[in-house]
């Protein structure tokens, strides 16, 4: 072999200076993408953390122990006829009651001002609980009870310390003596932390203590299953067609780049379209999931129209060509042989649109599934909301105490985007297979 | 749900006509199913699919115009005095009837009429409700029983079937085409609605936004004013600082994913990179609002800058952040497509591994990474949640990072939440971006396309 430059040498101080400069360059372009990775998960790295430590505490509440004496007079009752009334019952004044056995914790708070500040301590929803029970039961009256009520937020956030006890009292919600009331109750063993079940179990509310995600999810539920039951026939028909049937000629290629397009289309936009043909053309009802669930359809029918017709595709020629050999007919072979051996693929690719279909929040807001709403939704017709615009509304919430219950929320929804991706990768990796 | 009430009874038709369709054409040959056409089964199919078209068809009907014809008719009995208001106040009366009529309160005091029209409502619509069903139910059992009089042995029932059946994968198929020129209808009538308010020369050059109508007529601004170009620069911003973020990582984890990382790397980023999009966007949108947004305001104070609250940057940098995964898989693409004979020729020569990929792999894969970047591109522009959440509403014209700026989608979102009424400017307008959008989505996805068609290189 003869030497193409005769006079290189190759060990000349020029030679290996170069050699160390790419050297080094190799090195530094290797740590740049090493860097570019760790900057990646660092991103997603802080975005849990923040979520997973703000998110915790929605999944406790603090309640107050109060011993509550049912005091006909006290509640306004009238005491001729106790019990009697089931509607004298449920307008009867229960604040009152708080109040009284409050008093009896703090006897020497006086004034209106003050009691109310005092009263403040206890949620709301208490008064609720405590008509719940007398309802129930209307013997109650003129007995007295130990029971352990939801305290407001605010006792809740400065147990968690997420209020800061230095801070200057006009920066606080809370003020000096009623921190000192508190600590008073925690002295006593009045106040303890418990597994919220309200914030799993009940719909929305404007104090943050009884706000509850359980009217959402339904919400989302029933949205979803709309769009299941449309999106996956048509979707599946559609990569039946474009897979098995379609002829090749303009048309069919007019809609395999529609199809494309739509993928890509930004979801505020089916939104647009959800309320232009869907409330503004077609009259149904706002805020419905029924409309919700229409509108997400057509945004997932793309995904899963694409994922089918990979699922359709990776079933090999000869199973069709088998199936035509013995005497089926071209529709006997999809609906007895390609479907079926299609299907796992299927069910994965609509699986994974779903969940995107479940995160999706922008044509939601379109069509008016943003509103407030404190009942569970119990048809496909009810005004709701869905979990993602819950998040939504309650980041919007000025009340501090909401940032828990967002973060909350939000764990709530990646969770059921965990399962439900999970579900997708378990049903491939089971049911793949490899021809 | 009605629309269920008038389908079951006709899907009961259509069982009871696929039963006997099965069983006309087995009596006919005596049982002896071999000497049918088609399988007993597709004579049973043939009656009950068009028994039930024609019922299902009404039902279609229904839930399409129900509720449109069922007002109509509530308002032509209002009496005079309450028709002749202004349609919002009738819309709002309407809503009232509907609320009492659904056994709920009414909100802004219809009296006595109110009610009457309510009683009016609930008996026009079981009465419709009523007439719908029978029409369904006999137009369904006349067409059960023509098709089940044409059920003979020599019928070709399987061949009829499978057109049937062959018509409907067709027709879902071209749903989608229906889809979009649903879209492209829906914005086009809106923003036309829109145009003939506001000039189109204002709207796309115009330098001042501000579509709140004042209350009063007499108010300063009342008419609003809809130059959408800080709209645009504002969204512009925000992609740019986005892409600014998401192209170098994306780019470059994608590059460090294929040619250095071991597997133990792998395995750890390609699930981050998947969770990362796999985050539904209210989770970013908080995460910039409520995290980024305060700490840059923090490091810009430290820095004596003056940092919006609701800063272009967090927007931007959270969007960044939801976008690497996507460029990282589509560049990822684009590069295995490179076939791996030019790489060994490069190493061949005597490069390293850093020079190959800048000075053959990326060239050779450029028009897919551009075409990646520019669907990445798309995206941004279109998303919503996180700058509605992290972006103000604020149309600042301008470039600085720092400040607030709005986007076309946090515009959308804000002209078209609350407000119900659906004939101001102000509404109408966001149809007009929301055009805008579907076109500028649109051309950037042609156009990646066509550069991944038009620039590949073709290597076999």
């Amino acid at each position: 072999m003869t030497d193409p430059h005769p006079g290189a040498r190759w060990k000349t101080p020029e030679m290996n200076a170069r050699l160390a400069r790419r050297h080094a360059s190799e090195r530094r372009f290797r740590r740049l993408g090493l860097a570019a990775i760790l900057t990646a998960m660092a991103g997603l790295a802080v975005l849990l953390i923040s979520i997973l430590s703000k998110g915790i505490p929605a999944f406790w509440s603090t309640e107050v122990r109060l011993d509550v004496r049912f005091d006909a007079e006290v509640m306004g009752l009238d005491a001729t006829a106790p019990g009697a009334d089931a509607d004298a019952l449920a307008r009867a004044d229960y604040g009152a009651l708080i109040r009284e056995s409050l008093r009896e914790i703090f006897p020497d708070v006086e004034g209106r001002r003050e009691v109310r500040s005092l009263q403040a301590l206890v949620s709301v929803g208490a008064r609720n609980e405590l008509r719940a029970a007398l309802v129930a039961d209307p013997d109650l009256v003129g007995s007295s009870l130990d029971l352990w009520l939801p305290a407001d937020d605010e006792v809740h956030m400065l147990l968690e310390e997420q209020i800061d006890r230095d801070a200057p009292e006009s920066e606080r919600r809370l003020s000096d003596t009623q921190i000192a009331w508190i600590d008073a109750l925690d002295a006593q063993g009045r106040l303890r932390g418990v597994f919220n079940t309200r914030f799993l179990l009940s719909g929305d509310s404007r104090e943050p203590e009884l706000a509850g995600i359980w009217g959402a999810t339904v919400g989302s539920f029933l949205a979803l299953i709309v769009t299941l039951a449309i999106a996956f026939p048509l979707g599946v028909a559609a990569a039946v067609y474009l897979e098995e049937f379609a002829p090749h000629n303009r048309w069919t290629q007019l809609i395999e780049v529609n199809i494309n397009n739509l993928a890509a289309v930004p979801s505020i936009v089916f939104g647009l379209l959800g309320l232009a043909v869907f409330l503004n053309l077609m009259h149904l009802p706002r805020s419905a999931p029924l409309v919700g669930g229409m509108t997400l359809a057509l945004m997932t029918l793309p995904t899963i129209i694409i994922t089918g017709r990979v699922a359709i595709q990776a079933v090999p020629p000869s199973i069709r060509e088998a199936a035509r050999g013995i005497g089926a007919s071209p529709l006997q072979v999809v609906t007895h042989h390609v479907l079926p051996l299609a299907l796992p693929g299927i069910l994965t690719g609509t699986i994974i649109g779903m969940a995107r279909a479940l995160g999706e929040t922008a044509p939601l807001l379109m069509i008016g599934m943003v509103a407030f709403i404190v009942d569970v939704p119990g048809g496909l017709t009810d005004a709701a909301t869905a979990l993602p615009v819950q998040i939504f509304l309650w980041a919007d919430s000025p009340e501090r105490a909401f940032v828990e219950k967002t973060s909350g929320a939000i764990m709530v929804l990646l969770a059921f985007l965990i399962a439900m991706n999970a579900t997708a990768i378990a049903l491939r990796a089971r049911y793949e297979k490899r021809w | 749900m009605n629309a269920v009430l008038i389908a079951a009874p006709v899907a009961a038709l259509a069982l009871a006509c696929f039963w006997l369709g099965r069983r006309r054409a087995l009596v006919a040959v005596g049982g002896r199913a071999s000497e049918l056409h088609s399988l007993p089964g597709y004579y049973g199919w043939y009656a009950a699919l068009l028994c039930a078209l024609p019922g299902l068809l009404i039902a279609a009907l229904w839930i399409v115009g129900a509720s449109w014809a069922l007002d109509q008719l509530t308002i032509a009995s209002l009496p005079d005095g309450v028709r002749g208001r202004a349609p919002s106040e009738l819309a709002l009366f309407l809503n009232d009837v509907k609320n009492i009529a659904g056994g709920g309160m009414q909100v802004a005091g219809g009296g006595e009429v109110a009610g009457q029209a309510a009683q009016h409502y609930i008996a026009l619509r079981s009465r419709g409700l009523g007439y719908a069903t029978g029409f369904a139910l006999l137009l369904s059992a006349v067409a059960g029983f023509a098709a089940l009089r044409r059920v003979r042995p020599e019928l070709r029932a399987r061949i009829r079937v499978e057109a049937m059946l062959r018509a409907a994968l067709m027709l879902s198929s071209t749903l989608a085409i229906l889809v979009t020129v649903g879209i492209v209808l829906s914005l086009v009538f809106e923003a036309i609605r829109f145009f003939g308010l506001v000039s189109p020369l204002e709207f796309f050059f115009g330098l001042q936004w501000s579509p709140q109508t004042a209350l009063r007529a007499d108010q300063v601004g009342s008419s609003g004013s809809f130059g959408a170009v800080p709209v645009f620069v504002g969204t512009l911003l925000v992609t740019a600082i986005a892409m600014i973020v998401a192209l170098p990582i994306g780019l470059m984890a994608a590059i460090y994913m294929t040619f250095y990382a071991s597997d133990r790397i792998r395995r750890l980023a390609k699930p981050v990179l998947e969770i990362l999009a796999g985050v539904p966007t209210v989770v970013y949108g908080f995460f910039a609002a409520l995290a980024v947004a305060p700490a840059l305001r923090e490091i810009g104070t430290a820095l004596g800058l003056s940092v919006a609250s609701e800063s272009a940057l967090a927007a931007g940098l959270v969007m960044g952040l939801m976008i690497i995964p996507f460029i990282s898989s589509l560049s990822d693409d684009a590069i295995t497509a490179v076939p791996g004979a030019l790489r060994d020729g490069s190493y061949g020569l005597g490069a390293t591994r850093s020079e190959t990929i800048r000075l053959v792999i990326i060239p050779a894969a450029l028009p897919g990474i551009v075409g990646g970047f520019l669907l990445a591109v798309s995206r941004a522009v279109g998303e919503t949640m996180i700058v509605v959440m992290a972006a103000g509403l604020a149309a600042n014209l301008t470039a600085n990072p720092l400040d607030a700026v709005t986007t076309v989608t946090v515009q959308i979102v804000t002209l078209l939440t609350g407000d119900q009424e659906f004939d101001s400017a102000k509404t109408l307008a966001a149809f007009a971006l929301g055009l805008a959008l579907f076109f500028a989505t649109l051309a950037l996805n042609v156009l990646a396309l066509h550069i991944v068609r038009r620039f590949r290189e073709q290597y076999d």
